[in-house]
């Protein structure tokens, strides 16, 4: 009110004020475009060189080929399918496992009940345990104690261990996500709880899910860690589940850190590893599009 | 559906307010129902006999304690972490409080609309399907039958036959609740509970449910609440008024709509729907 019988002041201290607001403004739009465009530059720069060293020996023959040399010449086939058997079996593992501990979660747990909050607590710090704990964890327990030995089945349930926590908890608000609105509806029209679970609220919690089967997914494929002491790095083509298999992060690592003369062939493994990471990415995200589009946006 | 008790005891039953005598049957009595959530009253002592085949108005201010009061006629209620019931309910004839009672067979009995419509995200034709097929339905000409005859009983079925399989969600708000009533109504309830069911459509769509609800008299039992008095007095044949005293919802005023639109005892009720309270 003051400030009304005071034109003079108050003309001056907005136009003060006015020109530290566009001040500000300004500076804070070039401080977050910068951050913005050093990150991505730092991906670009990763992928750009991914490219440019890898993809002069990417052929149809280093792709179908066996490994020769300890790498350094001939192809990955055998890592590539040492690759998806390992990701298969910790998909098959974690999956069930991972939606069965979300329901229980998110929907027959009060959000403030001690259980969900021990889970909870329990899988944030299990998510930020270092993957060589895992492998170690994995080597010991699935190895040894349940004689799995070093083996393709060892390394894929030693995934599933580390993915588990990030595909939970995704998965978790997934369906905390899906409005209450749904259950009440169910209820109300009496139906029973489990077909609601399995009509309604799964399919409608399948976005949480993809995000967190992704976030999964990038963290299992990049791993190395974890494999070395589970699932070993013998380059040969498997033969079952209980032969050791070695992954592409692995045969990266042994190729640019053990071998000579490898980093031509380090470069193309890690361009068809950013490649696979893409395609996988783009797939499931058009099927959960796809899965949604028929279901509720307009035709 | 019809009671079991004859007019004498329910007058008797509803302790503090008269009740009306028109309809023959009693579709719905509550006697002394309480509800408390952990320690908050949230009404208590109603007593009340909804009539078959006849619209029964809700209204009162907000926080009075309807959703509550409608919530435990389908149990609903149960869903509420310390919510505790009190009193009894008996819907045609059969008491529904107790930990024996078959929850999801009271539910198809006593249908319920929300304030927001909520159709699942499925087709048009699954969000009826579903339901039904859940409560055992599986013949092809029976499903396509009672889908189509509960479309047109809300005055959907011309708008939406040739896009069945699209999305319900691509309906508009008034399409979408006349299509969550047609979901209720598909499962034939005895009675049917609505909260609100107009409040969150624009005033053309709220007409054009507001109309199908009034098609609906005769047909089933409707319990619907409802904020505005003037659709209160345009559709309901009794009207149920609460109010807030002492802290917890209580039914003040119960009977023929036009009896307590016209010449209301209560005091408050008179100055409520004459707008100088509430």
């Amino acid at each position: 009110m003051n400030d009304l019988n005071a034109p003079d002041a108050t003309g001056h201290s907005l136009r003060a004020s006015g020109c530290s607001v566009r001040l500000a403004d300004r500076l804070a739009t070039v401080v977050i475009w910068s951050v913005a465009l050093a990150v991505t530059a730092v991906f670009v720069w990763i992928v750009a060189d991914i490219v440019v060293h890898g993809y002069k020996e990417i052929s149809w023959a280093f792709l179908t080929e066996e490994p020769r040399k300890a790498g350094r010449a001939g192809g990955i086939w055998p890592i590539l399918v040492s690759t998806v058997l390992i990701l298969a079996v910790c998909i098959v593992v974690a999956l069930p496992l991972g939606v069965g501990t979300a329901v229980l979660l998110a929907e027959f747990t009060p959000i403030d009940s001690l259980f969900g909050r021990l889970v909870r607590r329990a899988l944030d710090v299990l998510a930020g345990v270092p993957s060589i704990v895992f492998g170690l964890f994995g080597n010991a327990f699935f190895c040894h104690v349940l004689g799995m030995g070093f083996s393709i089945l060892a390394g894929g349930m030693t995934l599933a261990c580390m993915v588990l926590p990030i595909l939970i908890r995704a998965t978790e608000e997934g369906f905390r996500s899906v409005p209450n609105e749904y259950r009440l509806g169910a209820a109300a029209l009496g139906l029973s709880r489990t077909s609601t679970l399995f009509r309604l609220l799964i399919p409608a919690a399948v976005p949480g899910l993809v995000a967190g089967l992704m976030l999964g997914f990038g963290r299992a494929i990049a791993e190395t860690a974890a494999l070395i002491f589970t699932s070993g790095y013998v380059d040969r083509m498997p033969e079952s589940l209980m032969d050791s298999g070695r992954s592409l992060s692995i045969h990266i690592y042994d190729l640019s850190m053990n071998v000579t003369g490898g980093t031509r062939n380090a470069y193309a493994s890690a361009l068809v590893l950013v490649v696979l990471l893409l395609i996988i990415n783009s797939l499931a995200f058009w099927i959960a599009e796809r899965f949604l589009h028929r279901r509720i946006v307009v035709v | 559906m019809s009671s079991t008790l004859p007019t004498s005891q329910i007058q008797a039953a509803s302790a503090t307010v008269a009740s009306p005598q028109r309809s023959d049957s009693i579709a719905v009595q509550t006697d002394r129902l309480t509800l408390v959530y952990r320690d908050k009253l949230a009404f208590e002592n109603i007593s009340m006999s909804i009539h078959s085949r006849a619209i029964t108005a809700l209204v009162g201010p907000s926080g009075c304690g309807k959703t509550s009061f409608i919530s435990c006629l389908n149990r609903l209620s149960d869903l509420i972490p310390g919510a505790r019931i009190t009193g009894s309910i008996r819907v045609g004839g059969e008491e529904i409080l107790g930990a024996g009672l078959d929850v999801i067979a009271l539910r198809r009995r006593v249908g319920m609309i929300f304030q927001k419509p909520n159709p699942f995200p499925m087709s048009i034709w699954k969000n009826l399907e579903f339901p039904l097929r859940e409560h055992g339905v599986r013949d092809r000409a029976t499903l396509a039958q009672t889908i189509e005859g509960a479309l047109r009983d809300v005055g959907l079925w011309d708008e939406v036959k040739d896009r069945l399989q699209k999305p319900a969600m691509a309906l508009s708000g008034g399409q979408q609740q006349r299509l969550c009533i047609a979901r209720a109504l598909a499962l034939k309830p005895e009675v049917l509970l609505m909260d609100e069911p107009c409040s969150a459509l624009d005033p053309l769509s709220s007409g054009a449910v507001e109309d199908r609800i009034a098609s609906l008299r005769g047909k089933y039992t409707i319990v619907i609440i409802t904020h505005n008095l003037a659709q209160a007095r345009r559709i309901s044949d009794y009207t149920a008024v609460f109010w807030v005293q002492e802290g917890a919802g209580r039914l003040i005023e119960f009977g023929l709509a036009a009896t307590v639109f016209g010449t209301p005892q209560d005091p408050l009720t008179a100055a409520y729907i004459s707008g100088s309270r509430g």
